[in-house]
């Protein structure tokens, strides 16, 4: 089943060309890892892809159809620092947050739905913190939370947007082996600059920098591994072609 | 004391401490937890636009802050929701036109106005019954409003953009956050004046933040610490003879003091 499919994606702002005949498809139970440049796009593309911004040209097909008709189908984690720490919330509440549709009393959440959401919690092993306030939690702990967030909503496509930014390594390494056990069950796309975490969890690879180069990485993933356990994104490009691409 | 409780001017003043307070507390942790005091500011100053116009014009001072305060912020919700780079430039402008405005209509008007001073500065002592209804129709708007629509608030102020993935109208929520906040302001400035009014919307609700593990709890804690403020300040405001709005925030000031000492101390 087609999870995504972008057809000569092209976008400008004000005159600029920032991405430029972008093609690009995932089936279900791809891990897409898109990595970059700063400025090269990568942002953008997702922002395209959630509906946030539109395409100057081009088409973007979400399970064969427009984000609006499946966003309950979809998880969004959006970036850490993005986050307002001193808000006063809840982990819990924060999660419950994801319900697109609910069987709502005015004011709250009916208990089905915070048992399903505590269950979440529990997946992503910070359940202990459901009452915690979330500006207490650590950058990882805090992640964990925006991912269980993105998934109490049972979604079958998650779109995470760097999401180890400023977590430690070890941080990183727990949330990479979440989204390992998440893709199981769920397609993932992230954004991220960790070149060497995302060769021993992602499928494939899109190297957005304006236009596209995109790789299946089943062929290169033991070889990078192997020789090389702080692998640069040149040397991933130079491997795949990308940089005479 | 049992017998200054029978003026009812002085009845007035309690009921509006009650009421502003409440409206405060509320409507402002929706201020400060979606970053909108500067904004909520620039509605407050703008205010006097309406007030000098409706001197002019010979219309109830109080609407035409009403009316000219709403207008604002609708016109910046529009501005800012679009172009939120450019907000504190929106705001600055808005902010001294309106002021300016004010200024230009009550040079225009013949005679001098005594009431307008109230306006500046804040008079608790002078709130009629019709202020008192006001009042109370704002406070149930609001409660309905925040009731109604608490998880949806909650989605856009905790996180604008995942609130609009989530299909939330957000800027209808963001436009209804402006207005009340506009409405609010201007009722408050009848209690603290338009100079002081930020003050009253942000202190409490500073202290309530930290201490608050959710929303509805920090609107009630911010509330309950602005209602308590306010009463003192209008018991000293009486006793002492001294401007009732500037007593409430220095009152509120005190306290804030006090939470920054003890809680930093923790």
């Amino acid at each position: 089943m087609s999870i995504l499919e972008i057809k000569d994606l092209n976008f400008s702002y004000e005159k600029e060309v920032i991405l430029k005949d972008i093609s690009l498809g995932m089936k279900e139970g791809d891990f897409l890892a898109i990595i970059g440049p700063n400025g090269g796009g990568k942002s953008t593309l997702l922002k395209l892809i959630l509906g946030i911004l539109t395409p100057t040209s081009g088409d973007i097909k979400l399970f064969n159809d427009s984000f609006r008709a499946n966003f309950s189908r979809i998880g969004y984690v959006p970036q850490n620092t993005n986050i307002n720490i001193d808000f006063p919330i809840k982990v819990i509440d924060v999660v419950l947050m994801g319900y697109t549709e609910s069987k709502k009393k005015l004011f709250g959440y009916s208990k089905a739905e915070i048992q399903k959401a505590m269950e979440v919690l529990e997946e992503v092993g910070i359940s202990s913190l459901a009452q915690n306030k979330i500006g207490s939690l650590s950058g990882g702990q805090r992640q964990r939370v925006m991912i269980a967030r993105a998934i109490c909503n049972n979604p079958k496509l998650l779109i995470l947007d760097e999401p180890t930014a400023s977590i430690d390594s070890m941080g990183q390494k727990q949330i990479y082996e979440l989204l390992r056990k998440l893709n199981t069950t769920i397609s993932i796309i992230v954004v991220s600059h960790d070149i060497s975490v995302i060769l021993s969890y992602a499928s494939s690879v899109a190297y957005i920098n304006r236009s596209l180069v995109y790789h299946q990485l089943a062929q290169y993933k033991d070889r990078v591994i192997k020789e090389n356990e702080h692998f640069c994104e040149v040397e991933l490009l130079e491997m795949i072609g990308g940089l005479h691409g | 004391m049992v017998e200054i409780l029978s003026y009812e001017f002085i009845q007035n003043a309690i009921f509006s401490a009650i009421l502003i307070s409440l409206i405060a507390g509320i409507v402002g942790s929706l201020v400060v937890v979606n970053r909108m005091v500067f904004l909520t500011g620039g509605v407050a100053h703008s205010a006097y636009g309406g007030i000098g116009m409706a001197l002019y014009f010979g219309i109830p001072l109080f609407f035409g802050a009403v009316v000219f305060a709403v207008f604002t912020a609708i016109i910046l919700a529009v501005l800012t929701f679009k172009k939120r780079s450019d907000m504190d430039t929106f705001i600055g402008v808005i902010w001294a036109v309106g002021m300016a405005i004010g200024i230009i209509f009550v040079d225009l008007t013949e005679g001098y106005n005594v009431d307008l001073m109230s306006y500046l500065f804040g008079s608790i002592l002078a709130v009629d019954s019709n202020d008192i209804y006001f009042m109370v129709g704002l406070l149930i708007l609001t409660i309905i409003i925040v009731v109604i629509w608490y998880r949806d608030i909650l989605a856009v102020s905790y996180d604008m953009e995942y609130a609009m993935l989530r299909g939330i109208d957000i800027k209808k929520f963001y436009t209804l956050i402006l207005v009340l906040s506009a409405l609010s302001v201007v009722v408050a400035i009848k209690v603290v004046g338009l100079i002081l009014v930020i003050a009253l919307f942000t202190i409490p609700v500073y202290i309530a933040q930290r201490i608050s593990k959710s929303l509805w709890v920090m609107m009630i804690i911010a509330s309950m610490i602005s209602l308590i403020a306010s009463l003192i300040g209008l018991f000293l405001s009486y006793s002492f003879n001294l401007t009732s709005g500037a007593s409430i925030i220095l009152i509120n000031a005190f306290i804030f003091i006090l939470f920054l000492i003890f809680y930093h101390k923790k």
